[in-house]
């Protein structure tokens, strides 16, 4: 049986994805007697085109790159978006509650017509995502464990319940104790509790459980000192466009009522 | 003969981190356009700062890279905390050095071993030479890997970094973890004797350009963080006056904007610091460059890789040496030193893998209203052009294979970090 073959692709983004997947391959370099990679533009000239299964990293974020995304579609057989970026619109949506020719003429004063742009939308806008691996960056056991799922015909499940849980199973002492503010009651778990662990809180940025109750969360927030902005400025470093659905879903809702 | 008519365009090229065309279009033996077009989308990490915590700014630039984020949070504090009025402990200065000499070792691996070695060894990648020279590729892997484990060890992780905050760090790493690093940044000193004969054997290009090279520089070691602004055209700035120096210019083709000092374009990244401070580097490093025929000051862009090389040993010998001062003295967790005022501007500038890195923000009351960062790659690209257009005349009698190749390997000699560059500006601030 000939390997699947598989390709990288990256549109808006810093590349951190990719470059962990790189690093994952330092303690399991036999994935690569598994896998034939095809297209990774970071790390090899080779630009096949044949390939079955595609690793999106990044946000759409301008217009010329939808076409580009749908042909990746209409070759691989599976898509995964890789990351926050690609399966959330992550830190790139940021700039989607500014107002975006103040944001432009901001960094590109009277250039800004040069360079197109749009707010910023996760891969799943764009074209249907099979499965995502979340994560600022991924998490590189996460991604060799979904590699190995996809290889065996099955999608990766992305745990479904707060990072509250993993992170008290780590036997930390709760953010909130330690005085500062944490997302953890409404973010995937999947990550080891990683930012807890290290002293800070979480950043939600693996995206919020299927029934995130992020009213709740947000007078958590506020009872800790947080005011309104504050709150929302702690819930959108990763979670805007995520957000930014919500508010829109719940104002259509009034709408109706 | 010499060709007369010449047409080349790399759409994407590869094996560089982000989006960049290089396009010559030779007429009649002339050179009519000469170009690195940036194509990177747009990032716009300037405006999303506003309006947000001070505390939130290092970890939402450290996305400006994967490849450089320690380099990114480290320079983003230093502008905070001057700007707040931070003096951090002389333990965080030393782990914050010894973190950013992890992520020296690992972008300079990454490039030295699997970005330009493929090059010099006929293959399109790393990967075949997992087959043909499995010896190096391991090296490279454990090379890579002691790298990361050390930002791991402060930080969390080098890819985003977490334990790193305004005045110190939320965590520190344990005497024993330190005892460890220690154990194999010794162990690893033969593989950077490995590494400097593999480089011995690699011919690099003959080239030379003379152009205007701009590291930090301080009067007591090989600077990284801090320090002052320093030409081989002559001349110091401090930090705060970075403007004058980088004076940014936007043009069509790129996302990225152009800059230029005393010449029309100035080089930094590796080779830069090399002229710029090479009496400062380890023994150890200085008889690296020896072997490698490296000698300030030169002016032959390929030898960026190589400077990375000499660096590679400098930042083992300094980074044991750190462990060293560090286990001699023991950690000790401490809170992050306070900020004495929440108004004020500062600028944060780090030697990061690919140069001179600036972040300037201005903070009212907590919150970031004005933000400016000029980052090495976009510092680069004039003098790349500048570079392009001197050797491509001189190479116009070799196929268009070889052309092409030679200006893919200029371009990724200076390790360009496309993704970090694509949004710069510089901004009035109100």
């Amino acid at each position: 049986m000939s390997k699947p073959k598989v390709a990288f692709f990256e549109f808006t983004s810093c590349e951190g994805c990719q470059l962990t997947v790189v690093d994952s391959l330092q303690t399991n370099v036999e994935l690569l007697d598994a896998i034939e990679i095809v297209q990774f533009r970071e790390a090899m000239s080779e630009k096949g085109q044949d390939y079955q299964i595609a690793f999106i990293e990044g946000s759409c974020t301008r217009p010329s790159d939808e076409a580009v995304i749908k042909r990746i579609r209409e070759q691989a057989d599976i898509v995964v978006a890789l990351g926050s970026c690609a399966d959330l619109g992550g830190i790139n949506a940021i700039r989607n509650y500014q107002d975006l020719d103040d944001v432009r003429h901001y960094v590109y004063g009277d250039k800004a017509d040069w360079y197109e742009t749009y707010p910023a939308r996760p891969i799943s806008a764009v074209v249907p995502v099979d499965a995502a691996i979340p994560g600022c960056p991924i998490d590189r056991n996460e991604f060799i464990a979904a590699v190995k799922e996809v290889l065996q015909g099955r999608m990766p499940q992305i745990p479904d319940y707060p990072l509250c849980i993993e992170c008290k199973l780590k036997g930390n002492v709760c953010v909130y104790l330690r005085g500062k503010t944490c997302l953890g009651p409404i973010t995937r778990a999947g990550c080891d509790a990683i930012c807890p662990t290290y002293g800070d809180s979480c950043e939600g940025c693996r995206g919020m459980v299927s029934s995130p109750n992020f009213e709740y969360m947000r007078i958590v927030l506020e009872e800790h000192g947080l005011d309104f902005e504050e709150a929302r400025a702690k819930m959108t470093m990763f979670l805007n466009y995520q957000m930014m659905e919500l508010e829109q879903e719940a104002a259509n809702d009034n709408a109706k009522a | 003969m010499t060709m007369q008519k010449l047409k080349v365009d790399v759409h994407h090229v590869t094996r560089v981190e982000g989006h960049g065309n290089i396009v010559v279009d030779v007429e009649n033996g002339e050179l009519k356009q000469c170009e690195l077009q940036i194509v990177e989308t747009p990032r716009f990490f300037e405006a999303m700062l506003r309006g947000r915590h001070y505390m939130d700014s290092s970890h939402i630039t450290s996305r400006i890279c994967g490849i450089c984020a320690v380099g990114h949070a480290t320079t983003s504090l230093r502008a905070t905390e001057k700007a707040l009025g931070v003096t951090p402990s002389e333990q965080t200065v030393l782990l914050r050095k010894l973190n950013f000499h992890g992520e020296i070792l690992d972008s300079h691996i990454l490039h030295v071993y699997m970005l330009v070695a493929p090059d010099f060894l006929g293959v399109g990648s790393v990967i075949p030479l997992a087959q043909s020279a499995p010896d190096v590729v391991l090296r490279a892997l454990r090379m890579k890997k002691l790298s990361g484990d050390i930002c791991a060890t402060l930080s969390g992780r080098h890819t985003h970094p977490i334990a790193m905050t305004v005045g110190g760090f939320t965590h520190y790493p344990t005497n024993d973890q330190l005892y460890q690093l220690r154990e194999r940044l010794d162990a690893v000193r033969a593989d950077v004797e490995a590494t400097v004969a593999l480089i011995q054997t690699l011919r690099v290009p003959d080239f030379e350009r003379d152009t205007e090279y701009i590291a930090l520089h301080k009067e007591d070691e090989y600077c990284f963080i801090d320090g002052e602004i320093a030409s081989t055209d002559g001349g110091t700035w401090p930090v705060e006056r970075y403007r004058e120096v980088t004076n940014e210019t936007m043009v069509p083709h790129s996302s990225a904007k152009h800059t230029a000092n005393q010449r029309q374009s100035y080089m930094v990244g590796a080779l830069a610091r090399f002229n710029v401070n090479h009496d400062k580097l380890h023994p150890k490093a200085q008889a690296a460059a020896t072997a490698l025929g490296l000698k300030a000051k030169c002016t032959n862009s390929y030898m960026n890789s190589v400077a990375q090389v000499v660096e590679i040993a400098h930042c083992i010998e300094e980074s044991i040496e750190i462990l060293d001062t560090l286990l001699e003295r023991g950690v000790e967790p401490e809170e992050p030193a306070p900020a004495t005022r929440l108004s004020g501007e500062g600028v944060g500038s780090c030697e990061v893998p690919r140069g001179i890195l600036f972040h300037n923000y201005v903070i009212e009351e907590g919150v970031v209203v004005g933000a400016n960062c000029v980052i090495p790659t976009g510092q680069n690209l004039a003098n790349i052009e500048a570079d392009m257009r001197s050797l491509v005349p001189s190479i116009l009698d070799q196929p268009q294979e070889d052309i092409t190749k030679a200006l893919e390997m200029l371009v990724r000699a200076y390790d360009p970090c496309i993704s970090c560059s694509a949004h710069m500006l510089d901004v009035e601030f109100v």
